[in-house]
Formats: C-alpha cells, sequence, structure tokens
C-alpha cells in the first residue's frame, strides 16, 4: 500500500534539502581547481592553489597549524575513547546503582551546555588557576567535549552485546581480566574505533572553543583559517577547506562502514 | 537518539564491583574541566570588572545592570531600560526560531520521504544528510558565504539567466545570518524526526484513509500527534545551538545582525574586553538553553506516564 506513505512535493523537499546541505560545499569544491588568481574569474582546471598550500607563502603557517590539530586531535580522541569506554562499562555493565542518573547527565552535560559558554567558562577557569592559555589548555578543553561523542557509539554497541559470552568464558575460568581482554574488548571493537573517529573529527573541526582558549599566536587549522578569512577568502583557502573536506568524509564513512560491519557479527 | 538513556542498565551487571574507578575519569575531567569552570563562571558575572581585561574580586551587580539598565552616557541621568542588549537577546531568539521552522519546514518532508523508502537505501540517504554535520562547520560557513556574496556564483548565475539585474545584497544581512543557522543545523531536524517516522505504524495511515480522511487530515490528526515526540527534539536540536550561534552571525553578518554568540566573543577579546560582562551574558543565554531542556524534559516525562 503505498498511498498512505506518499505526500506529493516530499521529494521536491528532499532534493531541495540536499541542495541547501551540498551545494555551497560542491561550489567551493569545484572553484578550489580553478588556475586564476581571481576567485571570481575561471581560469581553467588547475592544481595551483593546492602547490600553494604545501609551498605558498603561508605554508609555514597553515603547515604548523595542521600539525597542532592533528596532534591535538589525536591525543584528545584517544584519551577521550579510554574513558568513555570505562564509562560506558559502568553505565550499561554496572547494574543499579547510586548515581547512576548524575552521572549519564554528566558524560552528556558538554552536549547540552552551548559551545560559547564551554568557552567562556574553560578560559575563566584557565585564567584563574594561573593556566597560561596554549597548547595544553586547547587539548584539556577537546577532551572534555569529546568525551560524550566517544561514548555514544560505545555505549550503544555494548548494549548490543549479551552478557553470555563473557559468561562462557568465566564458566571455563577465565579471569575477570582475560574475560575482558578477549572476549568483550574484541566485540566492542567496532563502538570503539567509530567512537575514537567521531571524536577526532569533532576534535579537528572546533572552532569556538578553541579559539578562546589558544591565547596568543598558537594556532590550530580551524583557528588559522578564520584568521585567513576574515582579511577575505582566498583561492588557498578554497583549496585547504576542500582538503579538510576531504578528511572528514573519509573519517565519517569509515566510523559508518565500521559500525554497519559491526552490526552484522553479533 | 541520544543512546541508551539511564533507564537503559541491562540485567547485566558483571562491572558492578567496578563502577567507581571506572567512572572516576569522566567524573574528574567533565567536572574540573566543566562543571567546575561554569561555576566559576557565574561568580565571575557578579565581578568587577578590570581595564585590561580581567576582573578585580568585588562582588557587584554591575554587569547585569549594564545588559538591563542604562543611566545614559555619563552615568548621571536617571535609570531606564537599556534596550541594545535586550535587542540582541530578542534578535538571537527570534533568528533562532525561525531557523527552527525553516528547518522544520524542509526537514520534516525529507525525514518522512527517507523514511519510506525500502529499508536497504535507507541507510544511504540518511548517510547523505549525516555528512555536512561532520564537516568542520566554519568550512561550511565560509562556503555559503563564497557561494552568496555579492559577486558570488549564486548572482552570477541569477544575472546570467537574467532573473536580476543588480546583485542581490545578501550578505550582512539578517536574512543571510538566517540562512546560514538554517544550512549549519539542517541535520539536526531531519534524524530524530526520521527515527519517529520510521517507528510509526502506517496501517494508522490506512485506516484514516478507510474513513475517507485526505491525506492532509490524516497527516493532521493522525502522523502529526504520533511522531511528535521526534519533531519537538529536532526543533529543540535546531533552537538550543542557534540561539549561542557564532560562526553564522560572525561570516554572514555585520553590525546590525549581531547575536549573543557575537556579544559574548567581543567581551573577551583585546584590551576593550568585560569579562564579567561576557559572563553575564553567557549566563543569561545558559538560563534560557536549561530553561528550554528542562520544559522539554518535563513534557518527556509526561508523555512516558501517559
Amino acid at each position: 500500500m503505498k498511498g498512505v506513505r506518499h505526500y506529493p512535493g516530499f521529494l521536491a523537499m528532499t532534493i531541495i534539502c540536499l541542495v541547501v546541505l551540498y551545494a555551497p560545499l560542491a561550489v567551493v569544491a569545484v572553484y578550489s581547481f580553478n588556475g586564476s588568481t581571481s576567485i571570481t574569474q575561471w581560469g581553467g582546471v588547475s592544481l595551483r592553489w593546492y602547490g600553494d598550500v604545501f609551498t605558498g607563502p603561508e605554508a609555514g603557517r597553515f603547515g604548523q597549524a595542521a600539525w597542532n590539530s592533528l596532534t591535538i586531535a589525536l591525543i584528545a580522541s584517544t584519551a577521550a575513547t579510554a574513558i568513555a569506554t570505562a564509562a560506558a562499562l559502568a553505565m550499561i555493565r554496572g547494574g543499579v546503582f547510586r548515581g547512576r542518573q548524575a552521572s549519564f547527565a554528566l558524560i552528556n552535560l558538554p552536549l547540552m551546555v552551548p559551545e560559547i559558554v564551554i568557552a567562556v567558562s574553560t578560559l575563566i577557569f584557565f585564567s584563574t588557576i594561573g593556566l597560561t592559555t596554549g597548547y595544553l589548555t586547547i587539548l584539556l578543553a577537546h577532551l572534555t567535549f569529546c568525551i560524550p561523542f566517544a561514548y555514544l557509539p560505545i555505549a550503544a554497541r555494548l548494549e548490543g552485546i549479551e552478557g553470555h559470552y563473557e559468561q562462557a568464558a568465566r564458566d571455563l575460568y577465565a579471569t575477570r581480566a582475560q574475560a575482558f581482554r578477549l572476549i568483550l574488548l574484541p566485540l566492542m571493537m567496532p563502538g570503539i574505533v567509530s567512537g575514537w573517529l567521531l571524536a577526532f573529527i569533532i576534535s579537528l573541526d572546533d572552532f569556538i572553543i578553541t579559539n578562546f582558549v589558544k591565547g596568543a599566536g598558537m594556532e590550530t587549522l580551524p583557528t588559522a583559517i578564520f584568521g585567513s578569512v576574515k582579511q577575505g577568502i582566498k583561492p588557498n583557502i578554497m583549496a585547504i577547506s576542500t582538503l579538510m573536506l576531504g578528511v572528514s568524509v573519509l573519517f565519517v564513512t569509515a566510523a559508518y562502514l565500521i559500525n554497519r560491519k559491526g552490526q552484522k557479527t553479533p | 537518539m541520544a543512546g541508551p538513556g539511564p533507564s537503559g542498565a541491562s540485567g547485566d551487571a558483571t562491572y558492578a564491583g567496578l563502577v567507581r574507578p571506572l567512572l572516576l575519569p569522566t567524573w574528574a575531567v567533565v567536572g574540573i574541566l566543566m562543571v567546575l569552570p561554569v561555576c566559576l563562571m557565574a561568580v565571575y558575572s557578579f565581578l568587577t570588572k578590570e581595564f585590561r581585561g580581567g576582573v578585580i574580586w568585588d562582588f557587584t551587580l554591575a554587569a547585569y545592570d549594564q545588559f538591563f539598565i542604562t543611566r545614559g552616557l555619563f552615568g548621571d541621568e536617571p535609570a531606564r531600560i537599556e534596550w541594545t542588549y535586550i535587542g540582541i537577546f530578542w534578535r538571537s531568539i527570534w533568528q533562532a526560531g525561525l531557523a527552527t521552522l525553516l528547518c522544520l519546514f524542509i526537514g520534516f518532508p525529507t525525514a518522512w520521504f527517507i523514511a519510506t523508502r525500502p529499508a536497504r537505501s535507507r541507510g544511504v540517504w540518511l548517510f547523505l544528510i549525516t555528512i555536512p554535520y561532520w564537516v568542520n562547520l566554519l568550512i561550511r560557513t565560509v562556503s555559503l558565504k563564497f557561494l552568496i556574496r555579492e559577486t558570488g556564483p549564486l548572482n552570477e548565475s541569477l544575472m546570467a539567466i537574467g532573473l536580476i539585474d543588480t546583485p542581490l545584497p545578501l550578505v550582512n544581512t539578517n536574512l543571510a545570518v538566517q540562512l546560514g543557522l538554517f544550512y549549519s543545523y539542517l541535520p539536526f531536524m531531519v534524524l530524530p524526526i526520521y527515527a519517529a517516522v520510521e517507528r510509526y505504524n502506517f496501517a494508522l495511515s490506512e485506516a484514516a484513509a478507510d474513513l475517507y480522511a485526505s491525506r492532509l487530515a490524516t497527516l493532521r490528526e493522525v502522523v502529526l500527534p504520533v511522531v511528535k515526540p521526534g519533531i519537538v527534539a529536532g526543533c529543540i536540536l535546531v533552537f538550543v545551538p542557534s540561539l549561542g550561534a557564532f560562526l553564522a552571525p560572525d561570516l554572514l553578518g555585520g553590525a546590525k545582525t549581531f547575536m549573543l554568540g557575537s556579544l559574548i566573543d567581543e567581551q573577551f577579546k583585546g584590551s576593550q574586553g568585560n569579562w564579567p560582562f561576557g559572563a553575564a551574558v553567557a549566563m543569561i543565554l545558559m538560563t534560557l538553553v536549561m530553561t528550554v531542556l528542562i520544559l522539554y524534559a518535563r513534557a518527556q516525562a509526561r508523555g512516558a506516564r501517559r
């Protein structure tokens, strides 16, 4: 019975939705291959702006920013994933305990407080305890807001794993540590990997909080791009944007595929 | 949508004895790096500003006073209501509200359309909606600005096909900010509505059709009440981040399109800043957001009891 599911015009709305979501990105991606120095005139297909990103006058600045972004994202997402995995074990396999509601609220708090409020409060905190803003403060701030993004896929995965597997291992005289390492951890892996990937992307992409706690002279890729864009959109920015776009799409696709593959096995 | 809730504890309690050490890192990190800072921010909003940025530890209501009340340029006139900041507050609310409605208008049909596709292709459609969410918001906003600027591809192509003679001055207007918010948070509207429609039992629609209800009547009287929780969740997910948005008003707007996010940001930049005032505006924003979230949680609890 197709009739009740079909509403005329809904397909058109869906197309509008996708056009709105993708048109700006597609336009920038196309213009990043523009051979002309002007951002308005089309000068044929060329990779010159991609070359400019790596060897041009701003290459050093963007290179340093990219290095900061990548190392921060790597450390913050790895630490957040470890913390989130422990939290998921307690929340899903800890039975009923006091403070469960509060713990749940705490894990998800970074998702509920507006970003700009997190940014302001974190800056105030670091300034009060006398920690100079820089690499370390960015790292600490990122670690905090990455936790819920890592937690969600891990907890969802753990919820879907039945207790029998560990039970069987324990019945065969495996210690709890062995049952965890040999049975539960491999089963949780798809959730852990996609949690890590999402946390990594969230850290790599953050602008607002980083902008508050980065301090003078310290840049990550988004803050460096923001600084350049304030002077006007230049072609090399479009090339960098397209590269970052590619990285995001790659990571999310990986998270999606790993998660889907994970769902097919137990 | 938000993953396993507090009620989702499975009967399995293998790790019951280890709950404390397992949760300790979360409590330590989020407690010290988020709960404590927000409390500190509340305290800061009652402190006295120092002129080079920073604070003096003297308690005062000056920051809130500055937001709501004016005593003239030299502070010697009788107190009147200060409309500047209330205006910015109000603009944030209606910009966020309008963005929410716009997202709903496009997002609901999209979610419905995807949920009524065959199970195999649904995942792909959904994936297409999710990707932009994971793309850097800064890059997305810059892209939008590039597209709609005066000499940008949108104006050029509209002029090329003869629809307009002069470029539309889109950038630096409230409309551009509106478009930016809509574009930023559209996926947030589609996903929860999709989740609700996917669970919807289409036999209800068939029953309504059998009783000669028109399509529109079925949508209004049968579908909407059932999928309402998804719609409300979507609206909150769009409205809340729109309220405190910084990038869209900053990059796409100008001085006349100021929203709370930009106002807060300005207080922490350079020597012109005013930390207590910035903290106070952030407190006002957070109060508004928390009110919305608490009302939502209450409505949800009421719905669950029914």
